[in-house]
């Protein structure tokens, strides 16, 4: 089952190394990375998706909280969380096929963010079970490139609210 | 009024003194040069290794043998590569040391410069931390952070990459406050509430056991052990790195368990039904197999390092702190009687699988070591390599006081011994210290005579000469059919004549009869000395576990 880490890290040279080199150590796997700065320029937010157990998990947690530039980690459940990841897909799509594929686009949430003579690339902002699907549903199409932000997530604030 | 303009090698002189630095150990070459113009005429003294390797080892004997942050220094490129095995020995261990790496100038940095290397990256998996200064500025407060990390919580150690113009720029001092660091966490408090978990499962259990380990050392808390021993008479056993956090001369210590442990220590931690485990990390050299390690046992784990807790084994009863105010607390309020029963089957243990070797007139390792062991009445500073002979230390010689006893456990570093050796006698002016080593291991680092000639250190170098890379060798008798696989070492140097050659006394002892006059002589006499002990070729290291094994599946062999 996947788990999402947020960690706050010192913004600086190497963090991502150390971080990065962490998990290559220790042989945990790692889903997808994100790296952004916060609205404190001084600190980062590192949003990594793991798979593993409970106890990998927490060993995950306990190794990077031991780093120097690490600030905080925090677990995110999927359900107390907003997730969010961009894909961009350009497939293969002759010209008569446009408008089935723009269609499709549509009635899938996704826009066109460009179109070439042999090509169309879809962009699309959503859960990773959207980016599945939408993935999937083209998967007809020849895909020519795809490329995936890995998950970015922050607390369901409503949520949390509510259950206090 | 502002202070005058020093250079880049100046405040990093300037840092470390303040740091309380009184020795480095190092290799100078081109990237450091500004700063060894500065070591030139500086208030500390630096001990010119003959290999960074040695420098690194040096300064790790020096950290363990005084509780003092060890520092190195070596150039760029191969120089800084050269201290990564030093460096990775540390840190398996929780040893605290600053390397300092001499860098190509910061606009040369990424370029493949002439002996440029990317030390902060290659050392980032082996190092607790690691800088690389680019600027000037920075460097008083990088120094101060450094020492901070490399001395407070688990210790370990940090490298500070130095490039050589940023030695030679120019800056002021400032003053500094106390370092603050992000990831800083407070020391955990043990509440009153641990405690009394703590005490109730300790008087609940009939067969406790406490497995004390190198955490006991580096926080300083043998005495609050011995106490704690004193009130409630709980057996003993350490780890390797734990050896002398308890006397092993006492009646309630076990010695070492684990693969190499005593047979009564592993009885003991398989049949209790409480481990109080203090610093200490459940290695599989200790637990090699975690169901049969005490399958009856509630566990208690006391360490510094909350990653530490729950790694390999479930702990019922996790405690996160510093073993000497857990212990203070603990001593405090801690009233159980004697287990009387329990240690009653103790001394029966012991007295079923005593420690023995056969002894049959031909030199064996073990009665060496012992002979030193009696002679010293363990009152001597000792380090070790790796191999049968470290074993043989470990179970042989009776340390009875912590910070005593120097080995590379977690990393099993061949090449150790002799320069750790070298790094203790340096923090310990006037104190003997033996290296106790292989002939495989000595070899490793052997270039040190060098060092301990110079400053005419009284490290005294006892070779277990067998022939043979012994542990390995052990290993294939024992699980490759005999077939002794490149661990033959034909063409050994006469270890006399190498002595002999950076005027060097030494000794060679083939009888068991010698054995006790050549210690003597050796650690009376001024400065280093070798003694090459050609010792029986093909004796094993017991008792043993195979790897994988539980506690108790000690393997039957001929010694």
């Amino acid at each position: 089952m996947n788990k999402i880490l947020s960690v706050l890290v010192r913004n600086h040279a190497g963090v991502l190394s150390h971080v990065a080199g962490l998990f290559t150590r220790r042989g945990y796997n790692i889903e997808s990375l994100v790296a952004g700065v916060t609205a404190d320029p001084e600190i980062s937010r590192l949003t990594i998706v793991i798979d593993g157990n409970d106890a990998v998990t927490e060993q995950v947690m306990k190794q990077i909280s031991k780093l120097i530039d690490v600030i905080s980690v925090e677990k995110f459940t999927y359900e107390d969380a907003i997730t969010r990841e961009l894909l961009l897909l350009t497939i293969f799509v002759p010209p008569e096929k446009r408008h089935e594929v723009i269609t499709l686009a549509n009635i899938l949430g996704a826009s066109v963010a460009d179109i070439s003579e042999a090509t169309m690339t879809i962009e699309f902002t959503g859960n990773s079970l959207k980016i599945n699907n939408i993935v999937k549903s083209l998967d007809s199409y020849k895909i020519k490139n795809l490329a995936r932000t890995g998950l970015l997530a922050l607390p369901l604030e409503s949520n949390l609210e509510k259950k206090k | 009024m502002t202070s005058a303009m020093m250079t880049g090698a100046q405040i990093l002189i300037q840092g470390l003194l303040d740091e309380g630095t009184e020795h480095v150990f190092g290799y100078p070459g081109g990237a450091i040069m500004p700063t060894y113009d500065v070591l030139y005429d500086a208030p500390l003294t630096h001990i010119l290794t003959r290999h960074e390797q040695g420098a690194a080892h040096a300064a790790d004997g020096y950290a363990r043998a005084t509780g003092r942050v060890g520092v190195c220094i070596a150039t760029s490129g191969p120089g800084a590569t050269n201290l990564v095995t030093g460096l990775s020995t540390a840190h398996m261990d929780s040893i605290p040391m600053v390397a300092i790496t001499g860098q190509v100038a910061v606009p040369m940095i990424g370029n493949d410069s002439f002996q440029e290397a990317d030390i902060c990256g290659i050392t980032i998996p082996i190092t607790k931390y690691s800088y690389l200064v680019k600027d000037v500025k920075d460097l008083q407060k990088i120094i101060k952070e450094a020492f901070h990390i490399a001395r407070t919580g688990r210790p370990g150690p940090v490298v500070i990459d130095f490039p050589k113009d940023v030695q030679a720029a120019t800056a002021r001092l400032k003053k500094l406050g106390k370092v603050t660091l992000p990831g800083d966490r407070p020391p955990e408090v043990v509440t009153d509430e641990q405690i009394k978990n703590v005490i109730t499962t300790i008087k609940t259990a009939r067969r406790p056991v406490i497995y004390a380990g190198g955490g006991v050392i580096s926080a300083n808390a043998a005495p609050e052990l011995r106490q704690f021993v004193k009130k409630t008479r709980i057996p003993v056993t350490t780890t390797l790195l734990g050896k002398g956090c308890f006397p092993d001369t006492d009646n309630n210590a076990l010695g070492m368990l684990g693969m190499h442990g005593t047979k009564y220590a592993n009885h003991a931690i398989y049949e209790s039904d409480l481990i109080i485990a203090m610093g200490v990390r459940f290695d599989d050299r200790v637990a090699g197999n975690l169901q049969k390690f005490a399958p009856l046992a509630k566990i208690i784990h006391i360490d510094i390092d909350p990653a530490e807790i729950g790694k390999r084994f479930k702990v019922d009863v996790p405690v996160v702190s510093d073993v000497k105010p857990f212990l203070k607390s603990l001593n405090k309020l801690i009233n159980v009687p004697a287990r009387q029963k329990w240690l009653a089957h103790i001394t029966e243990l012991k007295e079923k699988y005593p420690l023995t070797f056969s002894d049959d007139g031909k030199l064996k390792p073990q009665f060496i070591i012992k002979t030193l062991s009696d002679i010293t009445r363990g009152n001597v500073l000792l380090s070790t390599d790796v191999g049968q002979h470290q074993m043989w230390s470990a179970l042989y010689f009776k340390s009875v006081h912590p910070r005593q006893f120097f080995t590379s456990g977690g990393a099993g570093t061949m090449g150790y011994g002799f320069p750790a050796a070298i790094g203790a006698a340096v923090g310990n002016p006037g104190k003997p210290v033996v290296a106790i080593t292989g002939d495989g291991s000595f070899q490793m680092c052997i270039q040190e005579l060098a060092t301990a000639r110079l400053f005419n250190l009284p490290v005294k170098i006892f070779i277990m000469n067998n022939g043979y890379l012994g542990m390995v060798r052990q290993w294939q008798q024992i699980f490759h059919g005999s077939r002794y696989s490149s661990t033959c070492l034909t063409c050994n140097p006469d270890f006399c004549k190498i002595a002999e050659g950076y005027d060097i006394p030494s000794l060679r002892i083939t009888q068991p009869g010698e054995v006790a006059k050549a210690i003597d002589k050796a650690l009376n006499a001024d400065g280093p000395m070798l003694v090459d002990f050609r010792v029986e070729e093909e004796e094993n290291v017991l008792p043993m576990i195979p790897p994988g094994g539980g506690q108790t599946d000690f393997l039957e062999l001929e010694a």
